[in-house]
């Protein structure tokens, strides 16, 4: 009996051990939780939301930052991708029909042997065959309008104009990821629901730390308060600092609530 | 010799005509429900509608979380993974002691030595209670899919339903030789009838391992689909779906990790009879059965990491995604608890062998080697330990400097690992070489020069194992980093069998330096088999674990996703406990297996009950 007693302890030791050593002696890393699967409203999508949306799925459902990583090394960085575009049409290693640099992104998600970038084919393939699959099937499954996204995505990053065109036809696809909000419905909910009267004197909001907007309607066109919108750096107000306002209002807000915002804020006079 | 050769001739000849008679069966009763046409299309190449027209299969199911019976207070997929888990081990451990009680009676026969005879009996009534608990737990899975998971079983039966017939044949088939040759072993005793005992074995061995491929099947489709079209229509080509990518090498990492395991297991009972035991003449058997058992688990430990390999290799080339998530996603740290494991495994076997040596009076000459030994392994085990990238607090990066140490951050990667294993494995086989010379001395006249070429031998080995993981670790690109992996595997394998062989000539008629003392180790030597199982069984979880998690929410990859609330996946803590559940439940029943096997021959003569 005592010799049971001892190898039963023993065991459950080891396990313990085991259990214990997985639980606290390595980081608990939460898995991301599988893809939802929404429906999004392109319709009133601005270009920044379109390529904000686009790096969404490049890290996340498209999983392309699993291979396209500088850690790996294991798939070519896609950075300078769409600069380097005209280059790859031209090589005579080239085996697809684009011809321009959006349609060689696209024709690289779905078929990505037409062109391999040397070093990265298929062992034994002589880089003539991709191991990446065609992102519009299978498990990733991205519909056209999110491989348009990670287009404009591949082309802002590039440092290149954002050529790709915002599909306009309705998506049906159940896997498409989105904007699941209602779009507001007057310039006074936007002020509200992005929280601008915590910085700024506006409409009923009485901020401090940014410029006062009671009266800029008669000091600024529409032109320079959408770009104050979207890239705040951009022009500074006298005695602000850089980087004093968040940058990503552009791929916050829907088209729609942007065009409200500056036409109210275009009124202030 | 020649009795021996014909006989293994005419079973082998058996053999392959039922595995062709079962292959064919499949193919040519799937092929008629097709087009040739269609049976020719490899999995994708077909659009969905046009398959639709064609097969008489329905595509994949889509499946909402409303498809997921719920039963209150019954976690679905806690069920469904402790059930399999549980038959796994068993399964595992079933499959595999036919496969060295067979080679152990073989070589009884071939030696005549009884104790071989009487060892592999014991072992086979060790496995007869769990044989019916692997059949239990088999059903209770099967259950568990049924109710929690009835579409997503519904399409695997759609598909394998014709294989998972003859499933139930074969079990008839396995149950009726296992039983047969284990109350028949005393009755099938000598000249034609052990024979007939024997062959009984290996269609016992036979029939336990097709039940094991189609099980294999089963999974691995669901790992790398084949045979259906992307929409998940199946095409009717049941073989195309048995043998899907990922099937073989399945088959052979589970083949080989199955004798390990079910050789730990005996072990472990060994261990607990000699603790047990009160005379020295037990002590000496049950010390000569944990010797053997743990021979075995070695035996099928040294390629094991080989077979591990091989399999990962495979689902790299069947799916880069997989393969990463694998290798350096989400599971990237599990391989650091897998360190952990082996280390242990590594550590127990040989510090057993080392224990073991005590049982030899000439054991003395090598003792002072052993410490380099430990030393060797407990560095490799160490730099298999460490971990490619750390996570960190902002501070830590900061105070580092990134995310990689500075020296140990090399270590991380895989050629530093593969190095390290292929050491770990050599040095193994080395301590099993010491082990097996330590009561030997040998007669040959070229003994010196056998000695002189072993020693250079190891260490060429090892300069080339280390060469080939420096250089192409560190100084060439990426592409050929994993691709030094193969010659080093080759230079450990020529390693172990070239000084074996060696061995095996210069110690052929050796003189013994004193009989050998069975049962003269000291009980913590019993503790490291017990170590070695309950390693093996927890590793096997967290492995199946990982195996199946790879497919994220997936049912089957790429074809039926996976909408139960219970789709994600979890982190390795909750894993970890789940199996740590699992192996408490498994050993328990482990228990009741070596009792009831302690039981059945027990005889108890009580007083005055019966008449007369």
């Amino acid at each position: 009996m005592r010799t049971f007693a001892a190898v039963v302890a023993f065991s459950l030791f080891t396990i313990g051990f085991f259990a214990g050593f997985s639980n606290f002696g390595i980081p608990q890393i939460e898995p991301s939780p599988p893809p939802k699967e929404e429906a999004m409203n392109l319709a009133a999508m601005t270009m920044d939301q379109f390529v904000a949306l686009g790096e969404k799925i490049y890290g996340g459902k498209g999983t392309c930052t699993l291979c396209h990583n500088a850690v790996g090394g294991r798939a070519p960085l896609l950075d300078k991708m769409a600069t380097v575009a005209a280059e790859r049409l031209a090589d005579p290693r080239y085996k697809g029909k684009a011809t321009n640099a959006v349609e060689y992104i696209r024709e690289s998600m779905v078929a990505p042997s037409v062109y391999v970038v040397a070093g990265f084919g298929k062992a034994g393939s002589n880089d003539t065959e991709s191991p990446m699959p065609d992102v519009s099937k299978g498990g990733i499954s991205l519909s056209e309008a999110e491989i348009a996204a990670i287009i404009a995505y591949l082309q802002s990053v590039g440092g290149v104009e954002v050529t790709v065109e915002i599909p306009t036809v309705a998506q049906n696809d159940a896997n498409v990821p989105a904007q699941s909000r209602a779009p507001l419905a007057t310039a006074e909910e936007v002020i509200s629901h992005f929280a601008c009267g915590a910085c700024h004197k506006v409409a009923k909001e009485v901020g401090e730390l940014g410029p006062d907007l009671t009266k800029i309607g008669s000091a600024r066109d529409r032109d320079y308060l959408r770009r104050a919108i979207l890239d705040p750096n951009a022009d500074l107000a006298e005695g602000f600092e850089l980087d004093s306002m968040p940058a990503d209002f552009g791929g916050q807000m829907l088209a729609s609530e942007l065009e409200m915002l500056v036409d109210y804020l275009a009124s202030l006079k | 010799m020649m009795r021996t050769a014909r006989y293994f001739l005419a079973v082998g000849a058996l053999l392959v005509f039922a595995v062709a008679a079962f292959v064919g069966m499949s193919e040519s009763s799937g092929g008629s429900l097709v087009s040739t046409a269609y049976a020719n299309e490899t999995a994708g190449s077909a659009d969905a509608a046009s398959t639709k027209a064609r097969s008489v299969y329905p595509p994949a199911p889509r499946l909402t979380e409303a498809d997921y019976p719920r039963i209150p207070g019954i976690n679905s997929r806690v069920t469904v993974w402790l059930a399999a888990q549980l038959h796994l081990w068993f399964a595992a451990f079933v499959l595999a002691v036919p496969i060295f009680v067979f080679i152990i009676e073989a070589v009884g026969m071939a030696t005549r030595d009884r104790r071989y005879d009487e060892m592999a009996h014991e072992f086979i009534k060790v496995s007869i209670t769990a044989y019916s608990l692997t059949a239990i737990l088999g059903g209770l899975l099967t259950l568990s899919l049924v109710v929690f998971y009835p579409d997503p079983f519904k399409y695997l039966a759609t598909i394998f339903g014709q294989t998972m017939f003859y499933y139930a044949l074969l079990f008839f088939v396995e149950s009726a030789t296992l039983y047969t040759y284990y109350y028949g072993w005393y009755w099938l005793q000598g000249g034609f009838r052990k024979w007939v005992h024997l062959t009984l074995g290996l269609l016992l061995n036979a029939a336990g391992t097709l039940l094991m491929l189609l099980a294999n099947a089963w999974l691995t489709f669901m790992m790398s689909p084949a045979g259906v079209d992307a929409a998940g229509t199946f095409g009717g080509d049941t073989w195309a779906a048995v043998h899907n990518f990922l099937w073989n090498p399945i088959n052979l990492h589970r083949m080989v990790a199955n004798v390990a395991f079910g050789g730990s297991i005996v072990g472990a009972y060994a261990a607990f009879k000699f603790l047990s035991a009160t005379t020295a003449e037990a002590k000496a058997h049950y010390d000569w059965m944990g010797y053997t058992a743990n021979f075995i688990a070695i035996s099928a430990l040294l390629p094991l990491p080989f077979a591990g390999y091989y399999l990962a290799a495979e689902i790299y080339a069947y799916s880069q995604q997989m393969g990463i998530t694998l290798m350096g996603g989400i599971f990237a740290w599990l391989f650091i608890i897998q360190a952990v494991l082996i280390g242990t495994l590594f550590l127990s076997a040989n510090y057993y062998l080392w224990c073991g040596m005590g049982r030899s009076d000439g054991a003395a000459r090598y003792m002072p080697y052993i410490k380099y030994l430990a030393i060797v392994i407990v560095c490799a085990f160490l730099v298999w330990f460490t971990p490619h990238t750390l996570v960190l607090t902002n501070q830590e990066l900061k105070a580092l400097g990134g995310p990689y140490h500075k020296y140990l951050g090399p270590l991380g990667i895989m050629p530093a690992k593969n190095t390290a294993v292929n050491v770990m494995i050599i040095f193994t086989a080395l301590s099993f070489l010491l082990y097996r010379r330590a009561n030997l001395i040998a007669t040959a006249p070229w003994a010196r020069v056998g000695n002189a070429t072993q020693a250079a031998l190891f260490v060429a080995g090892v300069a080339n194992i280390m060469f080939l993981g420096v250089y192409h670790g560190y100084f060439t690109n990426t592409v050929y980093k994993v691709a030094a992996s193969v010659p080093q595997v080759l230079t450990t394998l020529a390693v172990i069998a070239i000084s074996a062989l060696i061995d095996f000539f210069m110690y052929r008629g050796a003189r013994t330096v004193a009989p050998l003392r069975w049962g003269r180790v000291p009980a913590r030597s019993q503790y490291a088999l017990f170590l070695l199982a309950v390693s093996f069984t927890w590793l096997m979880g967290l492995m199946g674990y990982i195996r199946s998690g790879i497919r994220q929410h997936w049912h089957v990859v790429d074809i039926v996703r996976d909408n139960s609330i219970d789709a994600f996946t979890p982190s390795l803590g909750y894993a970890a406990n789940v199996v740590s559940v699992g192996a408490i439940i498994f050993m328990a029943m482990v228990i009741f297996v070596f009792w009831a096997s302690h039981v059945s021959g027990v005889k108890a003569q009580p007083s005055g009950y019966w008449k007369g």
